[in-house]
């Protein structure tokens, strides 16, 4: 078991990876086999996780050299500078590692059911857990051109799979919109790894944190950094993408390219907090205001955008963007506060907000994605009355909606009232503005709840049935997992989300577990 | 200032590849814009590495009197160069694939036309 | 460890115990003022259809309100900012690279500028 656990940062990687490949050949055994086979691969991904995240609680940092003669090497010999790819994986690497698992197995069992006369699926299957490997990766590594390698594996494994409809033309238009800005974005990742590069002669994030400091060039990889990262994470102005990739692919797609967005988000953390912590934090708070800035714009362009969109898929996506906002309002007054007190509580609300919100979009989408399963309607003006006929899919609707609104006692609450009550000390505006997108939120998907599921029913949609058990038994597991987080909000924070919060606020422990303590 | 030259170079590549980007109305120059940008950053990659009267890093090939590592180019940009370069024909392949689809839907490659998804 | 543990927000905290057990009184006494209620009328007349002032009510069909129509007072007041905003969102590829390329140079104004 201690060798397992001492492995399983590459196994982490390795399992996933290798069940992709040889999953084309299951399928052609039969189709149950191939579909049973990915979700015990990611089952078993899930339990390593967890196994690690127990054990990360419990001893601290763990580091992980990739060829070296033992996993903890990392200065091999007489060397003073870490050479090698090294894994590092501290509290907040695994609570992401453990929502993109959670997301791709919810994913898989959808599929499982949602895909009835599809070909090309054993290719789909390769391509979500190529998804889920790139995520991970981003996630876990130490290394900064490794996070650059996965970020493209999971830029283009999701754009093949948001194309996956290749008959419709919008999921085309769709996919190209998303490599487009996701090639662009990550180029400029690449050169401001270069300016780091060639200023310091190291591509490890600790070994950069450490030598760091605020010439000119570092404020150009910092900028350059910020900007593609943020781009990809979905803030507003340059949110458009978002919007046309979420509401044209796949439903199960979509919850896989939700937990790849947030892994964008946890870059930017990363840089912020981490790679140019040491000591610089108290001058990051001019980019900790224009984080504020962009999140409030986020918010308010994505919930009034919402308002008025004709289809469903589209609406949740514009809401989804609207959520992004919360989590980089918590980041940016973490920065801009610096030591005050309410500057933890901030960062504890947006990181949790990552949790809570994916989970709540997620489930939301996937039950539009059973509504275009049972009716073949995307427009939101041919639909309704559909809750005589469909009665788990109106309450786990029900479910999701109260939880993106923010409404006691379900998850969005918890992470809310951080935010509320932590930006309020920072400027009351920002507060105000997010407590009214809130109250907006509520207004958007009440709308839908009204006009889909109540009501009379519509001729042409007598003969709806309740969708396949694989369906209703993905949403069920979100909507357990909402109740869950809603009931005992402050048992999640205490396990999951304050070792994440500690670890991005002491930099120097990130450092210290790869440099030695020097 | 000679050694400064290849820098110019990278600027003038990504400020061209930009303007394909978003100047252009094919979607194939756009690609074709994608691909140049690309080629810029790989050329800054490489050209942070060299280091002057250096020869190959070739490590059990040098020929006499020469020193390591002082007299030889730095070999892990030229790591990252390649893996970039695999990643940009990867890239460039899906989105040509992409455009053919495309084509095939919208009958048209003018980006101002294939706006099906706005608002 | 306890899981009621309530979360502590620096100026508060919240407890879903305490929402839960205050819902399920509200609940008790909704159905104690439900249950002082008049039994004594006759089902499945006109006396359980829904008023509407004397009109018949025919076709459950046509009242039902659109889904994209049932904010039509909110976005028809607010169709100075909404005409603005749509016609920022066009769909135009390079528009979006154009929006990354301004926020670069703002992020370069902020980071260079003021930092």
């Amino acid at each position: 078991m201690n060798s397992i656990i001492t492995h399983s940062p590459a196994l982490l990687i390795a399992i996933p990876l290798f069940a992709a490949f040889i999953t084309p050949l299951l399928s052609r055994i039969h189709r149950r086999a191939r579909d049973g086979f990915v979700l015990i691969v990611l089952a078993a991904t899930e339990l390593l996780a967890l196994l690690l995240a127990q054990d990360i609680y419990a001893n601290g940092i763990r580091k992980y050299v990739f060829g070296a003669t033992l996993p903890s090497l990392t200065h091999p010999g007489t060397m003073s500078i870490p050479v090698r790819i090294i894994f590092e994986i501290d509290g907040l690497s695994i609570f992401m590692v453990l929502i993109s698992l959670t997301i791709a197995f919810v994913a898989t069992v959808y599929s499982s059911s949602f895909f009835k006369k599809e070909d090309g699926l054993d290719r789909y299957y390769t391509l979500l857990l190529l998804v889920t490997v790139g995520m991970v990766g981003m996630e876990l590594t130490g290394d900064l051109f490794n996070f650059f390698v996965f970020l493209e594996i999971t830029s283009i494994a999701s754009c093949a799979l948001i194309a996956f409809w290749v008959d419709r033309g919008e999921s085309l238009e769709a996919a190209f919109k998303y490599i487009v800005i996701s090639s662009i974005g990550a180029l400029f990742v690449l050169m401001a790894i270069g300016f780091l590069y060639g200023q310091y002669d190291a591509l490890n994030i600790a070994a950069l944190a450490n030598s760091i400091q605020f010439t000119f060039i570092d404020k150009v990889a910092l900028v350059l950094l910020l900007a593609a990262l943020t781009m990809k994470a979905g803030i507003a102005p340059m949110h458009m993408w978002l919007p046309d990739a979420y509401g044209e692919a796949p439903p199960s797609v979509t919850i896989a390219v939700v937990a790849a967005t947030q892994a964008s988000l946890y870059g930017v953390l990363r840089v912020c907090f981490t790679l140019y912590g040491k000591g610089l934090r108290l001058n990051m708070a001019a980019v900790g205001w224009t984080l504020v800035g962009l999140g409030l714009l986020t918010i308010f362009i994505g919930v009034t955008m919402a308002l008025v969109q004709r289809s469903l898929t589209r609406t949740i996506a514009f809401a989804a963007v609207g959520e992004i906002g919360y989590m980089v309002i918590g980041a940016g007054t973490a920065l801009a506060a610096g030591a005050q007190n309410f500057a933890t509580v901030a960062l504890k609300g947006g990181v949790f907000h990552i949790f809570n919100d994916v989970l709540d979009i997620g489930l939301l989408f996937l039950v539009a994605g059973a509504i275009i399963y049972a009716t073949k309607e995307r427009d939101l003006n041919n639909l309704g009355g559909l809750a005589k006929r469909m009665k788990y899919t109106t309450v786990f609707f029900l479910i999701g909606l109260l939880a993106v609104a923010g409404m006691p006692p379900l998850n969005g609450f918890a992470s809310k009232i951080l935010i509320y009550e932590s930006t309020y000390q920072l400027n009351p505006i920002i507060s105000i503005i997010a407590i009214l997108s809130s109250i907006l939120l509520l207004a958007i998907f009440v709308k839908i709840f009204y006009s889909l599921f109540l009501g009379p029913e519509l001729p042409h949609l007598r003969d709806v049935k309740e969708v396949p058990k694989g369906m209703l038994v993905a949403m069920a597991i979100l909507a357990t997992l909402i109740i869950i987080f809603g009931l005992f909000p402050g048992y999640v924070l205490q396990t999951i989300v304050d070792p994440a919060v500690a670890a991005l606020s002491n930099p120097t422990n990130y450092i210290n577990a790869i440099l030695g303590g020097a | 200032m000679i050694y400064n030259i290849p820098y110019i170079a990278v600027i003038i590549l990504i400020v061209v590849g930009l303007y394909a980007v978003v100047f252009k109305r094919n979607i194939i120059k756009m690609v074709m814009g994608i691909t140049i940008i690309e080629s810029g950053v790989n050329l800054f990659l490489v050209t942070l590495g060299y280091r002057a009267g250096g020869v190959a890093p070739i490590f059990t090939n040098l020929p006499e009197e020469r020193q390591i590592p002082g007299q030889l180019v730095l070999p892990i940009p030229q790591a990252l160069t390649l893996t970039s370069i695999v990643i940009g024909v990867a890239v460039l392949a899906l989105m040509l694939a992409l455009t053919i689809q495309i084509y095939r839907q919208y009958k048209t490659l003018d980006v101002t036309k294939i706006r099906r998804l706005k608002e | 460890m306890n899981p009621f543990v309530p979360i502590d927000t620096g100026s508060g905290f919240w407890n879903p115990l305490i929402w839960v057990i205050v819902f399920i009184i509200a609940l008790l006494i909704v159905y104690v003022i439900r249950g002082l209620g008049r039994g004594d009328y006759k089902k499945n007349t006109g006396q359980t259809k829904p008023f509407l002032s004397g009109n018949v009510v025919e076709n459950d069909e046509q009242l039902h309100v659109k889904g994209g129509n049932v904010y039509w007072g909110f976005t028809e007041a607010f169709k100075g900012y909404y005409n603005k905003i749509k016609s920022m969102h066009t769909g135009d590829t390079r528009d979006y690279v154009l929006w990354f390329l301004v926020m670069m140079v703002v992020f370069f104004a902020v980071v260079l500028g003021v930092m």
